[in-house]
């Protein structure tokens, strides 16, 4: 049975708190024997508690696939990217360097590549995958896209991302904000304790082209960078 | 008894903790169970549902439990791997008795025998020394029928007054606070109330670690427009992105609340009907809060005055609210009064007993809110009765057929208690679900009074760290192998199943308690057949008590999925009977009727008015110093659990946050020369302790922290002062002056031990 057309797979790195729920309960889905297929990592403990979930991303026309030479990538008729085929994978590691997103992990004990399968055990049969049913947070999100728009007005799902000149459409959904947030992030109670605080994060501008070489006299595209 | 029976590192070898791995039909999930059990995670307070796959008398895994509608399936890391305590490597499936002949300090002895001696020893004790010199101590983590039982075996049984619990390290101030402002203590609203408010100010709780699930509510209230208040010395995970986080010094909380309830009184930020119509005491608070000026506030607090100006004008101007708090502004000696601060800001405000406005603590432990209602605190009795009150203990005396008279008096709190073995007023001691060797302050003084009983009786699951001095030990129950009920963190009462029998000689907990009783010949009263039975015994104690579970049933609670006490039988007003009371989600709501208030408002005092009290400010005991410059906090790390008996013993959550560390901040760590990953000593006048440091800028600069959950040479509790609140008795672990250094060489600990042990 397909995994149902309009239940999507949302994530909110904003919500994450890093508490391992998701990775914790990844290695209880029967596919996945006993390993986590999620990736959650400190942007940078020493700064911050901030943490990112990361789960495939299930692409419309997934890299890892298009590298793989001996064709043990599947994506299911349903968008689902699945673990390399056993009888196929020769463990060669392209997809784990292909990969935009940094997802696929080569098991060298066992000689294969596993991923995050959205859980397909789960998932095709109805239910949600096991890290977005835990999640405390919700950071990670399973449900339709009713649900999620009265849920978070304050993001709104996107799924195209450009890498140089690659541009990627995925099955699962990224929350970005809809406005940028009033404040940064709180990551150094010394700034919280002053009375004029300095911010130290960083605000990113958004830059659509590739910039033009900047050439002495001319606008700086960066120059609106604070750091 | 004398010291621990054998060298640690041998009782480590033979009892833990050690890790239990996910193998066999744990780790194959494609094993299809036997069935599914709807039951609840044996952790913390805000007790998630959830299924535990059992297969042949093995709970195998766990499956979420969507329909519950707390948590509707989601599950922390300890909730997702609580089912790997089971079928463990170190469960006690025998009684043991110590044995200074055995390598590892402890033999095996035949159940019955085992109960014969207790039995014996308590009646050589009490024949010698009198009723009094035995004491109990219980947990939070029983469920609410262990802890009516063990109230009432301390009492009938053993006569004697002297019972506490490991809630008195936890829920006590805030226990403490809610009876004097409110005559009632449980939180006022169901937190999905909480979705819709204007505001939310958390107030020392990293709900992130420690109760992770409310975390889904304060983001899902955010995505509705509540605006998000953190009041912590360190940024965790959930004041990362709040819209106001307050970096208040450790201790200094009192004045915190103070000055900005003087700042909403300066800027007519209060509601003067509700203050004038449904409270007492306002002037005297408004009298005290004059000398909190915003300077003097910023001041002894660390919390800028633009940030405190801030947190005002949105409490002071919001129209409805929510404030929780926990343990970061509870376990102080000044608890209750930092919680009453708490309470006045929402008294001021008037936003409590309505849909979207509320205030609770967050109940750390499985029964925090239920295990600390029905007896098995030393001051109270069934039905969150008095003990010193003649009507109350006329009534409990009647439930349990016994004279009034013969009822003890109140006893002292779970550390006097220890401070009475000491004294040698206390020889004998009977401990269930309480580690106080790890989560005691000042634990060395704890473990000199447990060489100083004449006899100890432990019941545990796995030989935690206190039970080492143990000269019994009986092997109780884990959660999944006995029903009963527990109240989380909202007031909510729920029901506990059995999934598995106990194994080998392990018995359910009740049972253990009532052979004790059979033993000493007073089985009168002890001879329930099953945990239903202690329930609807416990109805009849709870009814007409403020904590009012008489119209609850097992049935009712599994119908409703839950039920919010007080759930009547008879309605409070006519004395009628009613066979279907839903329990009260929401308390004090208007026009609310209740047996205390009689109608005269929605408190539960006789003119039905919520009490302002002065909340006084007073700097902690053992405040840093110039010899102890720096502050020391402590806490807890998300996938361990209190003292860790359980889990240090499943590996993938040691596997998260191995080992304690000395969490501090760039600047200090720079001040000291130590970068992150040293090995660091902590010193303070009571011990010395020696991690690995954690240097992060999410900590203040004049503070570190170090997780608690960890035994021995790691345990933080070498250092906490045993400083307590005058009321609550909680011990004020989150802060004492401490000194810091970059450790000489690695500790010894660090070559033998593993992480967990």
């Amino acid at each position: 049975m397909p995994k149902p057309d309009y239940l999507h797979f949302f994530i909110d790195p904003n919500r994450c708190i890093g508490c391992q729920a998701c990775v914790q309960a990844c290695t209880e889905c029967d596919t996945h024997r006993g390993e986590s297929m999620i990736h959650l990592e400190y942007v940078s403990r020493a700064e911050s508690v901030q943490t990112v979930p990361v789960v495939c991303m299930h692409c419309d026309q997934p890299t890892c696939a298009e590298v793989c030479p001996a064709d043990a990538i599947k994506r299911t008729g349903d968008g689902v990217v699945q673990s390399a085929r056993k009888p196929r994978c020769i463990a060669c590691g392209n997809c784990v360097i292909a990969c935009p997103f940094g997802v696929p992990e080569l098991y060298e004990d066992r000689k294969i590549m596993m991923k995050c399968d959205m859980c397909y055990d789960r998932s095709s049969v109805g239910k949600k995958p096991m890290c977005a049913t835990v999640c405390p947070s919700q950071a990670l999100f399973f449900g339709t896209r009713e649900q999620i728009e009265q849920l978070r007005p304050l993001s709104s799902p996107i799924n195209t991302f450009q890498f140089g000149q690659q541009t990627i459409t995925t099955r699962v959904q990224m929350m970005v904000p809809r406005a940028l947030a009033n404040r940064a992030p709180y990551v150094d109670v010394v700034s919280a304790m002053s009375e004029h605080p300095q911010s130290r994060a960083i605000a990113f501008k958004v830059v659509t082209d590739a910039p033009e070489k900047a050439t002495s006299g001319e606008l700086d595209p960066y120059a609106g960078i604070e750091v | 008894m004398a010291d621990v029976p054998a060298d640690p590192i041998r009782i480590i070898e033979r009892f833990g903790p050690h890790l239990s791995p996910m193998t066999g039909v744990r780790l194959s999930t494609s094993v299809e169970p036997d069935r599914l059990v709807k039951t609840h995670c044996c952790f913390c307070g805000q007790q998630c549902g959830i299924q535990l796959k059992v297969l042949d008398n093995q709970v195998i895994g766990f499956e979420p439990w969507e329909d519950f509608p707390f948590n509707r399936g989601m599950l922390c890391p300890k909730g997702v791997k609580r089912y790997l305590q089971g079928s463990h490597p170190d469960r006690l499936t025998t009684a043991l008795r110590r044995d200074t002949s055995s390598p590892t300090g402890f033999s095996s002895l035949p159940y019955v025998e085992a109960i014969g001696r207790v039995a014996r020893e308590i009646s050589r004790i009490q024949q010698t020394h009198g009723a009094d010199a035995i004491a109990v101590l219980g947990g939070a983590s029983l469920t609410t029928e262990k802890t009516y039982l063990l109230g009432k075996f301390a009492r009938v049984c053993l006569k004697t007054p002297f019972i506490d619990y490991n809630g008195r390290l936890c829920m006590v101030s805030a226990g403490a606070a809610n009876k004097k402002a409110f005559g009632i203590d449980r939180t006022t609203n169901p937190w999905s109330d909480m979705v819709g408010s204007d505001v939310i100010w958390v107030a020392g709780s990293n709900v992130a670690e420690c109760s992770p699930i409310t975390t889904n509510y304060i983001w899902q209230a955010r995505e509705q427009g509540a605006k998000v208040i953190v009041q912590d010395p360190r940024i965790t995970p959930i004041a990362r992105t709040c819209d106001l986080y307050l970096p208040v010094k450790p201790g200094r909380d009192a004045a915190l609340f103070a000055g900005v309830l003087q700042i909403m009184i300066e800027r007519d930020w209060i509601d003067h009907a509700f203050i004038r119509d449904s409270t007492t005491g306002f002037e005297q608070v408004a009298d005290y809060c004059r000398q909190w000026t915003l300077a003097r506030t910023a001041d002894v607090t660390g919390v800028p005055q633009r940030a405190l100006m801030q947190a005002a004008e949105w409490w002071g101007t919001a129209k409805t609210s929510f404030l929780f708090h926990a343990r970061g502004i509870e376990h102080h000696s000044n608890g209750v009064q930092n919680s009453l601060g708490t309470i006045n800001l929402v008294l001021a405000s008037g936003r409590i007993g309505k849909p979207k406005s509320g205030y609770g603590t967050i109940v750390g432990q499985a029964n925090g809110q239920g295990g600390r209602e029905h007896g098995q605190k030393c001051d109270q009795l069934p039905g969150w009765r008095d003990i010193s009150n003649p009507d109350h203990r006329k009534y409990i005396a009647g439930v349990w057929g016994i004279d009034e008279q013969e009822l003890p008096g109140p006893g002292v709190d779970a550390y006097e208690l220890f401070r009475k073995i000491d004294r040698g007023e206390i020889k004998g001691l009977l401990s269930i679900c309480f580690n106080p060797k790890v989560s005691l302050p000042d634990n060395s003084f704890i473990t000199r009074c447990l060489q100083k009983l004449e006899f100890f009786v432990a019941i545990d699951f796995f030989l935690n760290d206190t039970a080492w001095h143990a000269d019994i030990v009986l092997p109780g129950s884990l959660q999944e192998e006995d029903e009963g009920t527990v109240t989380q963190v909202e007031g909510r009462i729920i029901k506990i199943n059995k999934a598995v029998e106990c194994p080998g000689e392990a018995r359910q907990d009740w049972r253990i308690i009532q052979d004790i009783a059979q033993a000493l010949g007073r089985a009168r009263g002890f001879t329930f057949t099953e945990p239903r039975q202690i329930f609807e015994e416990l109805r009849v104690a709870s009814k007409g008590g403020v904590a009012d579970y008489s119209g609850v049933t097992y049935e009712k609670i599994t119908q409703q999925l839950g039920v919010f006490w007080p759930c009547y039988s008879e309605d409070p007003k006519t004395g009628a009977p009613i066979a279907d009371h839903p329990g009260t989600p929401r308390l004090f709501e208007r026009g609310s009727y209740n047996p205390v208030a009689k109608g005269n408002g929605p408190f539960y005092f006789p003119d039905g008015r919520a009490r302002f009290n002065v909340a006084e400010y007073r700097p902690p005991v053992d405040d840093a110093n110039d010899d102890y410059p720096i502050y020391l906090t402590t806490g807890r790390v998300v996938s361990q659990f209190l003292s860790g008996t359980q889990t240090r013993r499943i590996g993938p959550l040691v596997r998260q946050y191995a080992e304690p560390r000395i969490e501090m901040h760039p600047r200090l760590a720079g001040k000291l020369g130590i970068s992150d990953g040293d090995w660091t000593t902590a010193e303070t006048p009571r011990g010395t302790i020696t991690l690995r440091a954690q240097v992060v800028t999410t900590i203040r600069p004049d503070t570190i922290f170090i997780a608690y959950h960890w035994a021995g040479r790691k345990s933080a509790n070498q250092l906490t002062v045993a400083a307590q609140d005058p009321i609550s008795k909680i011990p004020q672990y989150k802060v004492c002056g401490c000194r810091v250094r970059k450790a000489d060489a690695a500790p010894e600990y660090a070559a033998v031990l593993e992480p967990q042990q």
